[in-house]
This record gives structure tokens, C-alpha cells and sequence, in this order.
């Protein structure tokens, strides 16, 4: 069984309006634009968005946003999205922000099979409220720390730099952030990359993501990477 | 009154060889320019870089390559990346020595808040709820008082908090401040100001070391 499929639009045809997605990429670094352009055309709706950020108005999540696709984000930082922030005062849409950290490792504990885990990140804040706290002793101290709980996907969609048609994927530079993360801990993973190689043609020793957690694989398009802040060093 | 620039180069001093420091965006940045000759410090990104280097030149920005405000950066030798969650695992592990960040209000006890405004403003906390939480030493560098002119350093905060107890020194544009059982105290005092305008301008419990110094940088 092949996980190669044409594009985007055919890699994505079965995700239902109403389905839980994650979204990899740090700010506009890294994301599945083929994915997201896709799940534009398609016009699903009531989606659940599992991403650390929430893209900016008129690129990455913010077009989903834009097009009232998604009734719930899960994100760490939202700021550079206006559009977010309207429709998240307005109560159009629900949102759980979460500490950075905390989103990451809910990600890889859904990968490592592990329900639940312990961190000290929000303990003491609203974050922590109706989470199961308890202390642990570390380097001799007893410190509180909140249950957090393994994320559950309908879908994982990630980018990646290179990857082959066993599914192993390479990340490039910071556009690693969450895709490995979420790669591991999609019900289906799909994954775009800028480069299909061939089996065998990626050095087993470097592969990030292997190739068993992911579903599906396609060639990425018309890759735009658009920075979000520009900063140069005078020359 | 110290500049922005004058703040991060007071955090500055904190800095020592082999450290790893996390800065966050805004001032915390700007310490990056005054990492004394000499010394290494790796700079943590908490996307997933340590090693990381200045602005790239003109032409060579990579949009693969950027810090956690979503800056164009470079790296320097012997840098590495990686995803996000071992990058909280090394911050909550305390692997990273230092973290420098901003803040909307700091109260007496080291308390923080700096990712929520309810009902006007929502950003999010991001990494900065797990950085608080981990962190060895943690530093702000904020304005003294707020854009109404109103104290950041506060008996209690008002806003929703990013972590608590948290804070071990803060600086502003008035002087440096460490957070101790008697609420802040006032260690060295920016040129041109009066430990009036200080008291004035705090809220908190605040009292004044007796070997307070005027800042020299």
C-alpha cells in the first residue's frame, strides 16, 4: 500500500467537517501551506485546531479563520492575528491557550503512548484550574505540578524539508518546532515535504520522523514561506 | 533614566562564560548586544535553536531560521536545532542558566503576570508560563510604569499571572531591584533619579538597600 499520494487535495479528501487537526509550524516557520490551501478549497468547517500559533490574517491558519472554518483553537500565542483576536472577543470562536512547552510534550506523549504527564508549567494560574495538582520531591525539593493530558488527533498534517515514500521525513533548521512532535501523534499523519526522494536515497542516521507514524506523504506545491519579521543586520 | 539599551547592558552583567540564557522579545533581546568580548554565552531559542547568532545581511534571510519572535536570525558555530518539547525539556530541567524577560506587572513576592488583559487584549503565554516555571534565574526588564503612567511593580498583580514567586530581580529605566522577603529592594538607582521618584513611581513593599550605589555601565 502506497502512502504517496498526487497532492494535497487527494492526501486530505477524507477529513470531515468537525475533525480534530494539528497543525505544525512555529509563527509562519514551517507550516503545511499545501494542507491549509487544501482545507481552504474543501470548506470544512467546526474544526478543532491543534497549532502554537494561529498564523497571521491573511496566511496560514488566519485563512481558515478568515473563512469561519475553525470553531476551536488550541494554541500557545495568538498575537499577530487581529482577525483571531476579533472573532476570540466577539465569541465566535472558542479558544484554550496553553503554555508553549506544555502543547509540545501533549503532542509527543500522544506519540509515546503515555495519557498523561506532570509540569510545573501554569501551576498557580488559570491555567491550572480543574487540573489534577500534585507535589513532587526534585533535587531535594517538593514543588506542585499539574496533570496535563496527551492530545488525541483525527489528523496530524505537518511539513517537512525532505521525505521519502516510507514516510521518513527531514526537518530544516527551525521549521522542525512541532512537526515531529505532532507527526508522532495524528490518529492519520499526513505530511508534506518541499522534496519526494526515493526510498533509500535519505541517510537512515539522519531521519527525524520515521517513517511508521506517518500515513500519508505528498510533494508540497508552490511553497510561498513567508517570513514574518524580516530583520537584518546593517551591513 | 536608563535607555532600552542601557537596561539590556545592566542584565548584561549577569552574564557568565558557558552560560545559557534564554531571552524573551522586546529589551530581554537587546542583552544579546552587550554579551561581554570573550565570553561565551549560547543564547537558547525556545522554537528550537541553541547557538543562536545575529541578524542575518541583507539578501540571506531564511525563512526556516527564526527566533521565537519570529525574527530572521543566523546561527553561530556549533549551534544545533531541535523540536519543541526537548526544547522545554532542557528549560524545564534547568539546563538553561538564565531567563530575561518582559512583563505587563511583577508584584512584591516575584509574582508575574504578562500574557492576558481580560477582555482587550489576549496574546497567549507562550513559552513564557514554562520558562517561569523552570527557570534558575529569572530576570525582567520592564518600564517602571505603564503607558497611564500607572506602578508595574504592584503589592499584587492585577492581571492574570504567568507564574508565581518566580521572579528574582527586575530592572527598569529607574535602577535594579531584587525581590526578597521584604518585597523589592532597591540595589542601584539610574543616574538623574531620586529614591523619591523610585518610592513614587512603586506600589509594592519597597525599601532601599543600605549600600545602594548609583549604576555604573
Amino acid at each position: 500500500m502506497s502512502k504517496v499520494y498526487a497532492s494535497a487535495a487527494t492526501a486530505l479528501t477524507d477529513v470531515p467537517n468537525g475533525a480534530t487537526l494539528m497543525l505544525g509550524g512555529f509563527g509562519l516557520c514551517g507550516i503545511p501551506e499545501n494542507c491549509i490551501a487544501a482545507l481552504v478549497q474543501m470548506g470544512v468547517s467546526g474544526l478543532t485546531c491543534i497549532s502554537n500559533n494561529a498564523g497571521v490574517d491573511d496566511f496560514g491558519i488566519g485563512l481558515l479563520l478568515r473563512q469561519r472554518q475553525v470553531k476551536k483553537m488550541i494554541s500557545s500565542y495568538v498575537g499577530e492575528n487581529a482577525e483571531f483576536e476579533r472573532q476570540l472577543l466577539s465569541g465566535e470562536l472558542d479558544v484554550e491557550l496553553i503554555p508553549q512547552g506544555t502543547l509540545a510534550t501533549r503532542c509527543m506523549m500522544a506519540g509515546y503512548g503515555i495519557p498523561a504527564f506532570f509540569t510545573p508549567a501554569g501551576v498557580g494560574t488559570e491555567v491550572a484550574e480543574g487540573k489534577e495538582t500534585r507535589n513532587f520531591v526534585s533535587n531535594g525539593v517538593s514543588k506542585a505540578y499539574l496533570m496535563e493530558l496527551a492530545f488525541e488527533a483525527d489528523f496530524a498534517l505537518v511539513k517537512a524539508w525532505k521525505g521519502d515514500a516510507a514516510g521518513n521525513l527531514v526537518y530544516r533548521a527551525t521549521a522542525r518546532n512541532f512537526n515531529p512532535l505532532m507527526a508522532m501523534a495524528g490518529k492519520i499523519t499526513i505530511a508534506e515535504v518541499e522534496e519526494l526522494v526515493p526510498v533509500g536515497a535519505l541517510d537512515a542516521n539522519e531521519i527525524h520522523t520515521p517513517g511508521i507514524y506517518v500515513h500519508r506523504i505528498f510533494e508540497g506545491k508552490a511553497y510561498e514561506k513567508r517570513i514574518e519579521q524580516r530583520t537584518t543586520s546593517k551591513v | 533614566m536608563l535607555s532600552k539599551d542601557q537596561m539590556a547592558q545592566t542584565i548584561a552583567r549577569e552574564l557568565r562564560d558557558g552560560m545559557y540564557v534564554n531571552l524573551g522579545i522586546g529589551i530581554p533581546t537587546l542583552v544579546a548586544n552587550y554579551i561581554p568580548g570573550g565570553m561565551q554565552v549560547v543564547l537558547q531559542s525556545e522554537n528550537g535553536l541553541l547557538g543562536m547568532g545575529p541578524f542575518p545581511q541583507p539578501g540571506h534571510e531564511d525563512a526556516d531560521l527564526i527566533n521565537a519572535g519570529k525574527q530572521t536570525i543566523t546561527t553561530v558555530a556549533g549551534s544545533s536545532f531541535f523540536d519543541s518539547a526537548t526544547s522545554f525539556g532542557m528549560i524545564r530541567s534547568g539546563k538553561v542558566d538564565l531567563t530575561v524577560l518582559g512583563a505587563m506587572e511583577v508584584a512584591d513576592n516575584g509574582d508575574i503576570a504578562n500574557w492576558k488583559i481580560p477582555g482587550k487584549m489576549v496574546k497567549g503565554m507562550g513559552g513564557a508560563m514554562d520558562l517561569v516555571a523552570s527557570a534558575k534565574n529569572i530576570i525582567v526588564v520592564m518600564q517602571h510604569v505603564n503607558k497611564a503612567g500607572q506602578s508595574k511593580l504592584l503589592p499584587a498583580c492585577t492581571l492574570p499571572i504567568t507564574g508565581k514567586a518566580c521572579v528574582k530581580k527586575v530592572v527598569t529605566e529607574f535602577g535594579v531591584f531584587s525581590i526578597t522577603a521584604q518585597g523589592f529592594l532597591l540595589e542601584e538607582i539610574a543616574p538623574g533619579v531620586s529614591v523619591e521618584t523610585v518610592q513614587n513611581a512603586t506600589l509594592g513593599r519597597l525599601s532601599i538597600s543600605p549600600t545602594l550605589s548609583q549604576l555604573h555601565l
